[in-house]
């Protein structure tokens, strides 16, 4: 009898055990679409240097940029309690380019002088809380005078039980169409120029981009966590610019010609570890290779030290070489029986230099008071290339919440 | 493409990958203060954007840093 009432008094505390944990199915919660934050950043660009594209290596590369976006991010729960997040993005930059005006040098303002490069975009993510995935969809178009681009990418992310770990797969895909402005002493008769008014007809050109990417994030302990992607992507179609000149050993000239299609494979980890209680080393490393023989490594190293609990100053400095394209040669160096020929310094071979500095400030009310504005960052930069080239740039963006 | 320092490299990235990971210890939400915050993020800041734009225009190399992958000709 002892022993019945021991067992039914072990039975009868497992099972209130049971029904004390037992978890009552979340109930549906109907939400709104709500607004979750607005990013807006400006940035200002200049740069200088004397091997222009346009003019077969040579002249200058002067060129000023000024852009901006606008980004909304919106949240929702469904029925089945996954979060929804829908993305706009909307960027729109302005830019006056002196080699481009180059292209057409007789005319006092060609069709690329100066230009406005419009590119939104919209994405949507479904968040399930109970299996840890993230699924998602973006589209994308871009615009400028003598270019257009559609763009798709589709993403799945799953993270692991203890949400230390994330494996994440995205693949892409841009369609796009070049107008083939070409410079006015190599354009075959009754070509156009490309310009407004101009009846004559103009080539477009397809230009289509693949990419996968594959990544996994990993918190390694309290204070450090890591993130390794690979992003091989092919490109096919018209990969070189029409408007890029080649001058020949001999004296003669045509336009830049490269394979139709180019396999890049980049490889990057990033690792950030907080140090202390008030500095962050954000470290990130790339290496680059793809079948036009260019190779390429990139380290980039950011400290943001936390001045105080909402001031942040953030110095950072980024390294990068790369070895040219097998196709570049400089001004006057190309032969005419080469199959393919670029004077193209941006894929020519070179150490490249990025350091600046980087000030945020998120104040618990808001910044002047008001609530909702959530913080401000200035970040300043100057870029040099061992080409000669220097740029500049500064960027501000401000977070509404 | 050189193969072989394609093997390489991909052989010394998945070693590391390997190292870092078992070197790992399971943090718990409550003790993830310092893993959330907004200087820990995993990916390039929002006030990048435009950098990340020029060096994809500017360089050859580009990918997998969570910028632009395509879209505009960027040549000028």
């Amino acid at each position: 009898m002892k022993k019945i009432c021991i067992s039914v008094g072990v039975l009868l505390s497992l099972f209130r055990a049971g029904y004390g944990q037992s978890v009552a199915q979340p109930t549906y919660e109907k939400r709104k679409l709500k607004l979750e934050e607005i990013n807006l950043v400006s940035s200002y660009y200049q740069q200088d240097g004397n091997n222009s594209a346009v003019t077969g290596g040579i002249g200058t590369e002067k060129l000023t940029d000024f852009a901006q976006s606008f980004d909304l991010v919106l949240k929702t729960t469904d029925q089945r309690n996954r979060q929804h997040t829908i993305a706009f993005d909307f960027n729109i930059d302005h830019y006056t380019s002196a080699s481009s005006d180059n292209i057409d040098p007789l005319t006092v303002s060609s069709a690329s002088r100066s230009d406005t490069h419009i590119y939104p975009s919209i994405a949507w993510n479904v968040h399930n809380d109970n299996n840890r995935t993230t699924k998602g969809l973006a589209l994308s178009y871009s615009t400028e005078y003598d270019y257009k681009s559609y763009g798709i990418n589709l993403n799945f992310a799953k993270a692991s039980a203890d949400n230390n770990r994330e494996v994440s797969l995205k693949a892409g895909a841009f369609f796009d169409t070049w107008k083939a402005i070409l410079p006015p002493e190599l354009r075959p008769d009754g070509y156009g120029s490309g310009a407004h008014g101009d009846r004559d007809p103009i080539d477009y050109k397809p230009r289509n981009s693949y990419n996968l990417s594959l990544a996994l994030s990993q918190v390694v302990n309290k204070r450090m966590q890591l993130l390794f992607t690979v992003e091989p992507s092919f490109q096919q179609g018209l990969l070189s610019t029409p408007f890029h000149r080649i001058y020949f050993q001999d004296g003669g000239e045509t336009v830049e010609k490269l394979p139709g299609s180019r396999l890049k494979l980049p490889i990057s980890f990033r690792l950030h570890y907080f140090m202390g209680d008030r500095v962050v080393v954000r470290t990130f490393y790339r290496y680059y290779i793809d079948d036009w023989g260019m190779q390429a490594h990139t380290a980039n190293l950011e400290v943001p030290v936390k001045v105080t609990s909402f001031i942040s100053v953030s110095p950072f400095y980024r390294f990068s070489h790369q070895t040219a394209v097998r196709y570049f040669a400089p001004y006057e160096q190309h032969k005419q029986t080469e199959k393919y020929y670029t004077s193209d310094y941006d894929i020519s071979g070179f150490n490249s230099q990025f350091i600046g500095i980087g000030f945020r400030t998120a104040p618990p009310g808001g910044l002047f008071g008001i609530g909702h504005w959530q913080s401000v960052e200035l970040r300043l930069g100057h870029y040099t290339r061992t080409t000669g080239m220097v740029a500049n740039s500064v960027t501000l963006l401000a977070k509404i919440k | 493409m050189n193969k072989n320092l394609f093997r390489k490299t991909s052989g010394l990235m998945a070693c590391l990958g390997l190292l870092s990971l078992t070197g790992c210890t399971t943090v718990k939400e409550y003790q993830k203060s310092r893993i959330n915050d907004a200087e820990m993020e995993l990916s390039a800041r929002k006030s990048e954007k435009f950098e990340q734009n020029f060096y994809l225009y500017r360089e050859g190399a580009a990918g997998a840093n969570g910028g632009k992958s395509g879209g505009g000709c960027g040549c000028n």
